[in-house]
């Protein structure tokens, strides 16, 4: 596939020590070889030409050999914000840069004090004439570092129910009053703390309706939750444990190998809910309920399998990459580090599941 | 769902809706058969309807006859209707009798040691029994018992011995086919079992109020059952996913195991995933569905309990789940 032979000709050891390094999950040669050939444009919901499964395909070939996605996601994310609320002139001006491959974004939606609770975020954007004036700060603004764009989200009016206060903006990183500060991780990313101090744009920075953040933002999340990511991160996981487990020749043991099948029951039917979600995502719907059922079964079935593995291999298991005595060269340490953020980032499992509870079974709103 | 799956899904829907509610069910206890329902559904055409169409049968493919299996577990209905479809699909010759319902087949999914299956599905009321017997597929014909040992889901099982009249397996038939086949469509009404329990559930924490609410407004009970749909939902699709290779084996016989690739085609290792995934969906929604009932729910007039104790019988009357892990373990890493 030739997905996967781009990544092993891009995503050289040299890239893969600078990710581990310096935690930045991104690799902008790959990127610009994907977006050359296409296949980020066919990947984007609302834009894809090809197979209506891309998306899926392209994270899926990622996750499986551990590549860093996390740029890609959120630049597929925010084209696709872009595809369906974007002004024309947004398309034209910012779409190329995104889908060639040669410029990374960040999203500006949690604040120090909200997470979850995104509709209670105080960034200000005040109205001057034409344009706004912004004032706050943003957490966890992974690639905001590398990032050509920022997606913020802002209160425009306080004086209303606070998810109809809200607006989305669109703007370039270089954009004076913007500063970032790194934020570094026990799974070893640099997120980041974004700044904004008196940070003046116009009306052609605005994303989507004033107003209207709180759509705008229902629209990149239904893409983040269960289809760009996070989902089939077992399949890595079960290939490196098995490389591991017949090196030191525990094949035989039948609590391992029921384990691995459990496993791989697990991977699989992550895939078939992640197909289903990109399906819904390529029809030009909004998965939102199927990406949430989705994160739901594969974060969880997925950091239980983490847990398993990590306890079968003992002492071994908690070296780190470089030691040669390190348990599958140190991908368990790194698994076992990583997995917690997969219930937490994109919309916490608590959230997802207030959305099933609510949107699916037709439960009030227990808030 | 294609036409041909949402046409069926719509028959068998108003068929069980009109002629098998939970007291029907209840009253086909213990032995777990209602002869009327079963003689009812011979004007569908359901007895036949897996048998190939040149012996006379309906041809339904693998992925239909699991919206039907689906339906079956739905309704939890007292037919053995998944057994009788699997095995008629085996014979070489299916008589009138096992095309119209009046003399059952079935599948005795364990081999025969000294000459008796034991605790075989449907082996109280079937006539014609499909199994191995010395390392060959074969078929008997028997009276049936007509009554079964008490059982935790009141299954109309029965040992049956391999003596008796034979009855010729159809030549292109083998066993790892008879075997999948029962696997992916009692999977299928396992998920029906699933389905059904969430709605039970969910309906009660709509309709019951603690502390003057619904107590589906609690989100500690909102959470119990969140997790729940995705569960079913993604044991469907794996169905779907088996019977889809069932169907296609015959043609083309190439087929992927790479499981470290995340590429399952093979039919035989996607038959136990979906057995082993909906044995286990349907063992925990059921508990679930049956925990926020209360004591309603673990109480027998209540209808999730009907469905708790199938999830576990229809599930562990295959063997243990442990046995099937290794099996599927072999499939999929090389045996050891």
């Amino acid at each position: 596939m030739e997905v996967r032979q781009l990544i092993h000709d891009n995503y050289t050891l040299e890239e893969q020590y600078r990710v581990h390094e310096t935690g930045t999950y991104n690799c902008r040669p790959l990127y610009r070889a994907l977006g050359d050939r296409g296949f980020i444009e066919r990947a984007i919901p609302g834009l894809g030409k090809g197979d209506p499964l891309e998306l899926w395909a392209l994270f899926n070939e990622f996750e499986k050999v551990d590549a860093p996605g996390d740029a890609l996601s959120v630049i597929i994310i925010l084209a696709g914000i872009l595809s369906h609320v974007g002004s024309d002139e947004q398309k034209a001006r910012i779409l190329p840069s995104l889908l060639s491959g040669r410029s990374m974004a960040s999203l500006g939606y949690s604040e120090p004090d909200y997470g979850s609770d995104l509709a209670s975020i105080t960034t200000r954007a005040e109205r001057d004439g034409d344009s706004w004036v912004i004032n706050g700060a943003k957490m966890w603004t992974t690639m905001a570092h590398e990032a050509d764009w920022l997606v913020l989200l802002t209160r425009t009016d306080p004086s209303v129910p606070p998810h109809k206060g809200l607006t989305t903006f669109i703007l370039p990183m270089d954009t004076p009053g913007i500063s970032v500060q790194p934020v570094h991780t026990m799974g070893n990313e640099r997120v980041n703390a974004t700044f904004l101090d008196e940070v003046r744009v116009g009306p052609e920075h605005l994303l989507g309706d004033e107003h209207g953040g709180w759509s705008v933002l229902a629209v990149g999340l239904s893409f983040e939750r269960g289809v760009v990511g996070d989902t089939n991160r077992g399949v890595s996981l079960l290939r490196r444990f098995h490389e591991w487990a017949s090196a030191e020749g525990l094949m035989a043991q039948p609590a391992i190998r029921q384990r691995m099948a459990s496993v791989a029951i697990e991977n699989e039917v992550s895939k078939l809910l992640t197909q289903r979600s990109a399906w819904f995502a390529a029809a030009g719907k909004l998965p939102t309920v199927e990406g949430a059922m989705t994160k739901l079964f594969a974060t969880k079935a997925y950091q239980h399998a983490v847990r398993c593995f990590h306890e079968t291999a003992g002492p071994e298991g908690l070296l780190s990459f470089g030691d040669d005595r390190a348990a599958a060269d140190g991908w368990l340490d790194y698994f076992s580090r990583h997995a917690p953020a997969c219930t937490i980032r994109g919309g916490t499992t608590e959230i997802n599941r207030n959305t099933v509870a609510e949107r699916h079974l037709g439960f009030p709103r227990a808030r | 769902m294609s036409d041909e799956q949402q046409a069926v899904d719509e028959l068998f829907e108003s068929f069980f809706d009109k002629e098998c509610s939970s007291q029907v069910v209840r009253h086909a206890e213990p032995l777990g058969f209602d002869p009327s329902l079963w003689a009812k559904l011979d004007a569908l055409g359901g007895p036949a309807m897996g048998v190939p169409a040149a012996l006379g049968g309906g041809g339904a493919s693998c992925d239909v006859l699991a919206v039907v299996a689906e339906r079956v577990g739905r309704a939890a209905a007292p037919i053995p209707l998944v057994d009788h479809l699997v095995a008629s699909r085996a014979l070489a010759a299916p008589s009138d009798e096992v095309l119209a319902g009046a003399q059952i087949a079935t599948v005795a999914v364990r081999a025969a040691r000294a000459g008796t299956w034991s605790l075989v599905p449907s082996g109280a009321i079937a006539s014609i029994i499909v199994g191995v017997y010395e390392r060959t597929l074969v078929g008997t014909r028997s009276d049936p018992p007509m009554a079964a040992p008490r059982n935790h889901a009141s299954m109309p099982i029965a040992d049956r011995s391999v003596e008796g009249g034979d009855v010729a397996i159809a030549a292109d038939v083998a066993w790892d086919r008879v075997h999948n086949e029962w696997k992916v469509l009692t999977a299928s009404s396992l998920v029906g079992l699933a389905h059904r329990a969430l709605e039970l559930g969910v309906g009660y924490a709509h309709s019951r109020s603690q502390f003057g609410r619904p107590i589906g407004a609690f989100q500690a009970v909102q959470h119990g059952f969140a997790d729940l749909p995705g569960l079913v939902d993604g044991a469907r699709l794996l169905v779907q996913k088996a019977a889809w290779a069932l169907d296609r084996e015959a043609g083309r016989p190439v087929t992927t195991i790479d499981p470290f690739d995340n590429e399952v085609t093979d039919a035989t290792a996607l038959a136990s995933m979906a057995y082993l995934f909906a044995s286990e969906v349907a063992s925990t929604v059921t508990d679930q569905a049956l925990h926020y009932q209360g004591a309603f729910g673990y109480s027998s007039d209540g209808d999730i309990q009907l469905y708790f104790r199938r999830a576990r019988g229809w599930s562990l009357i295959h063997g243990d789940r442990d046995g099937e892990l290794l099996e599927l373990a072999d499939v999929l890493f090389g045996a050891t």
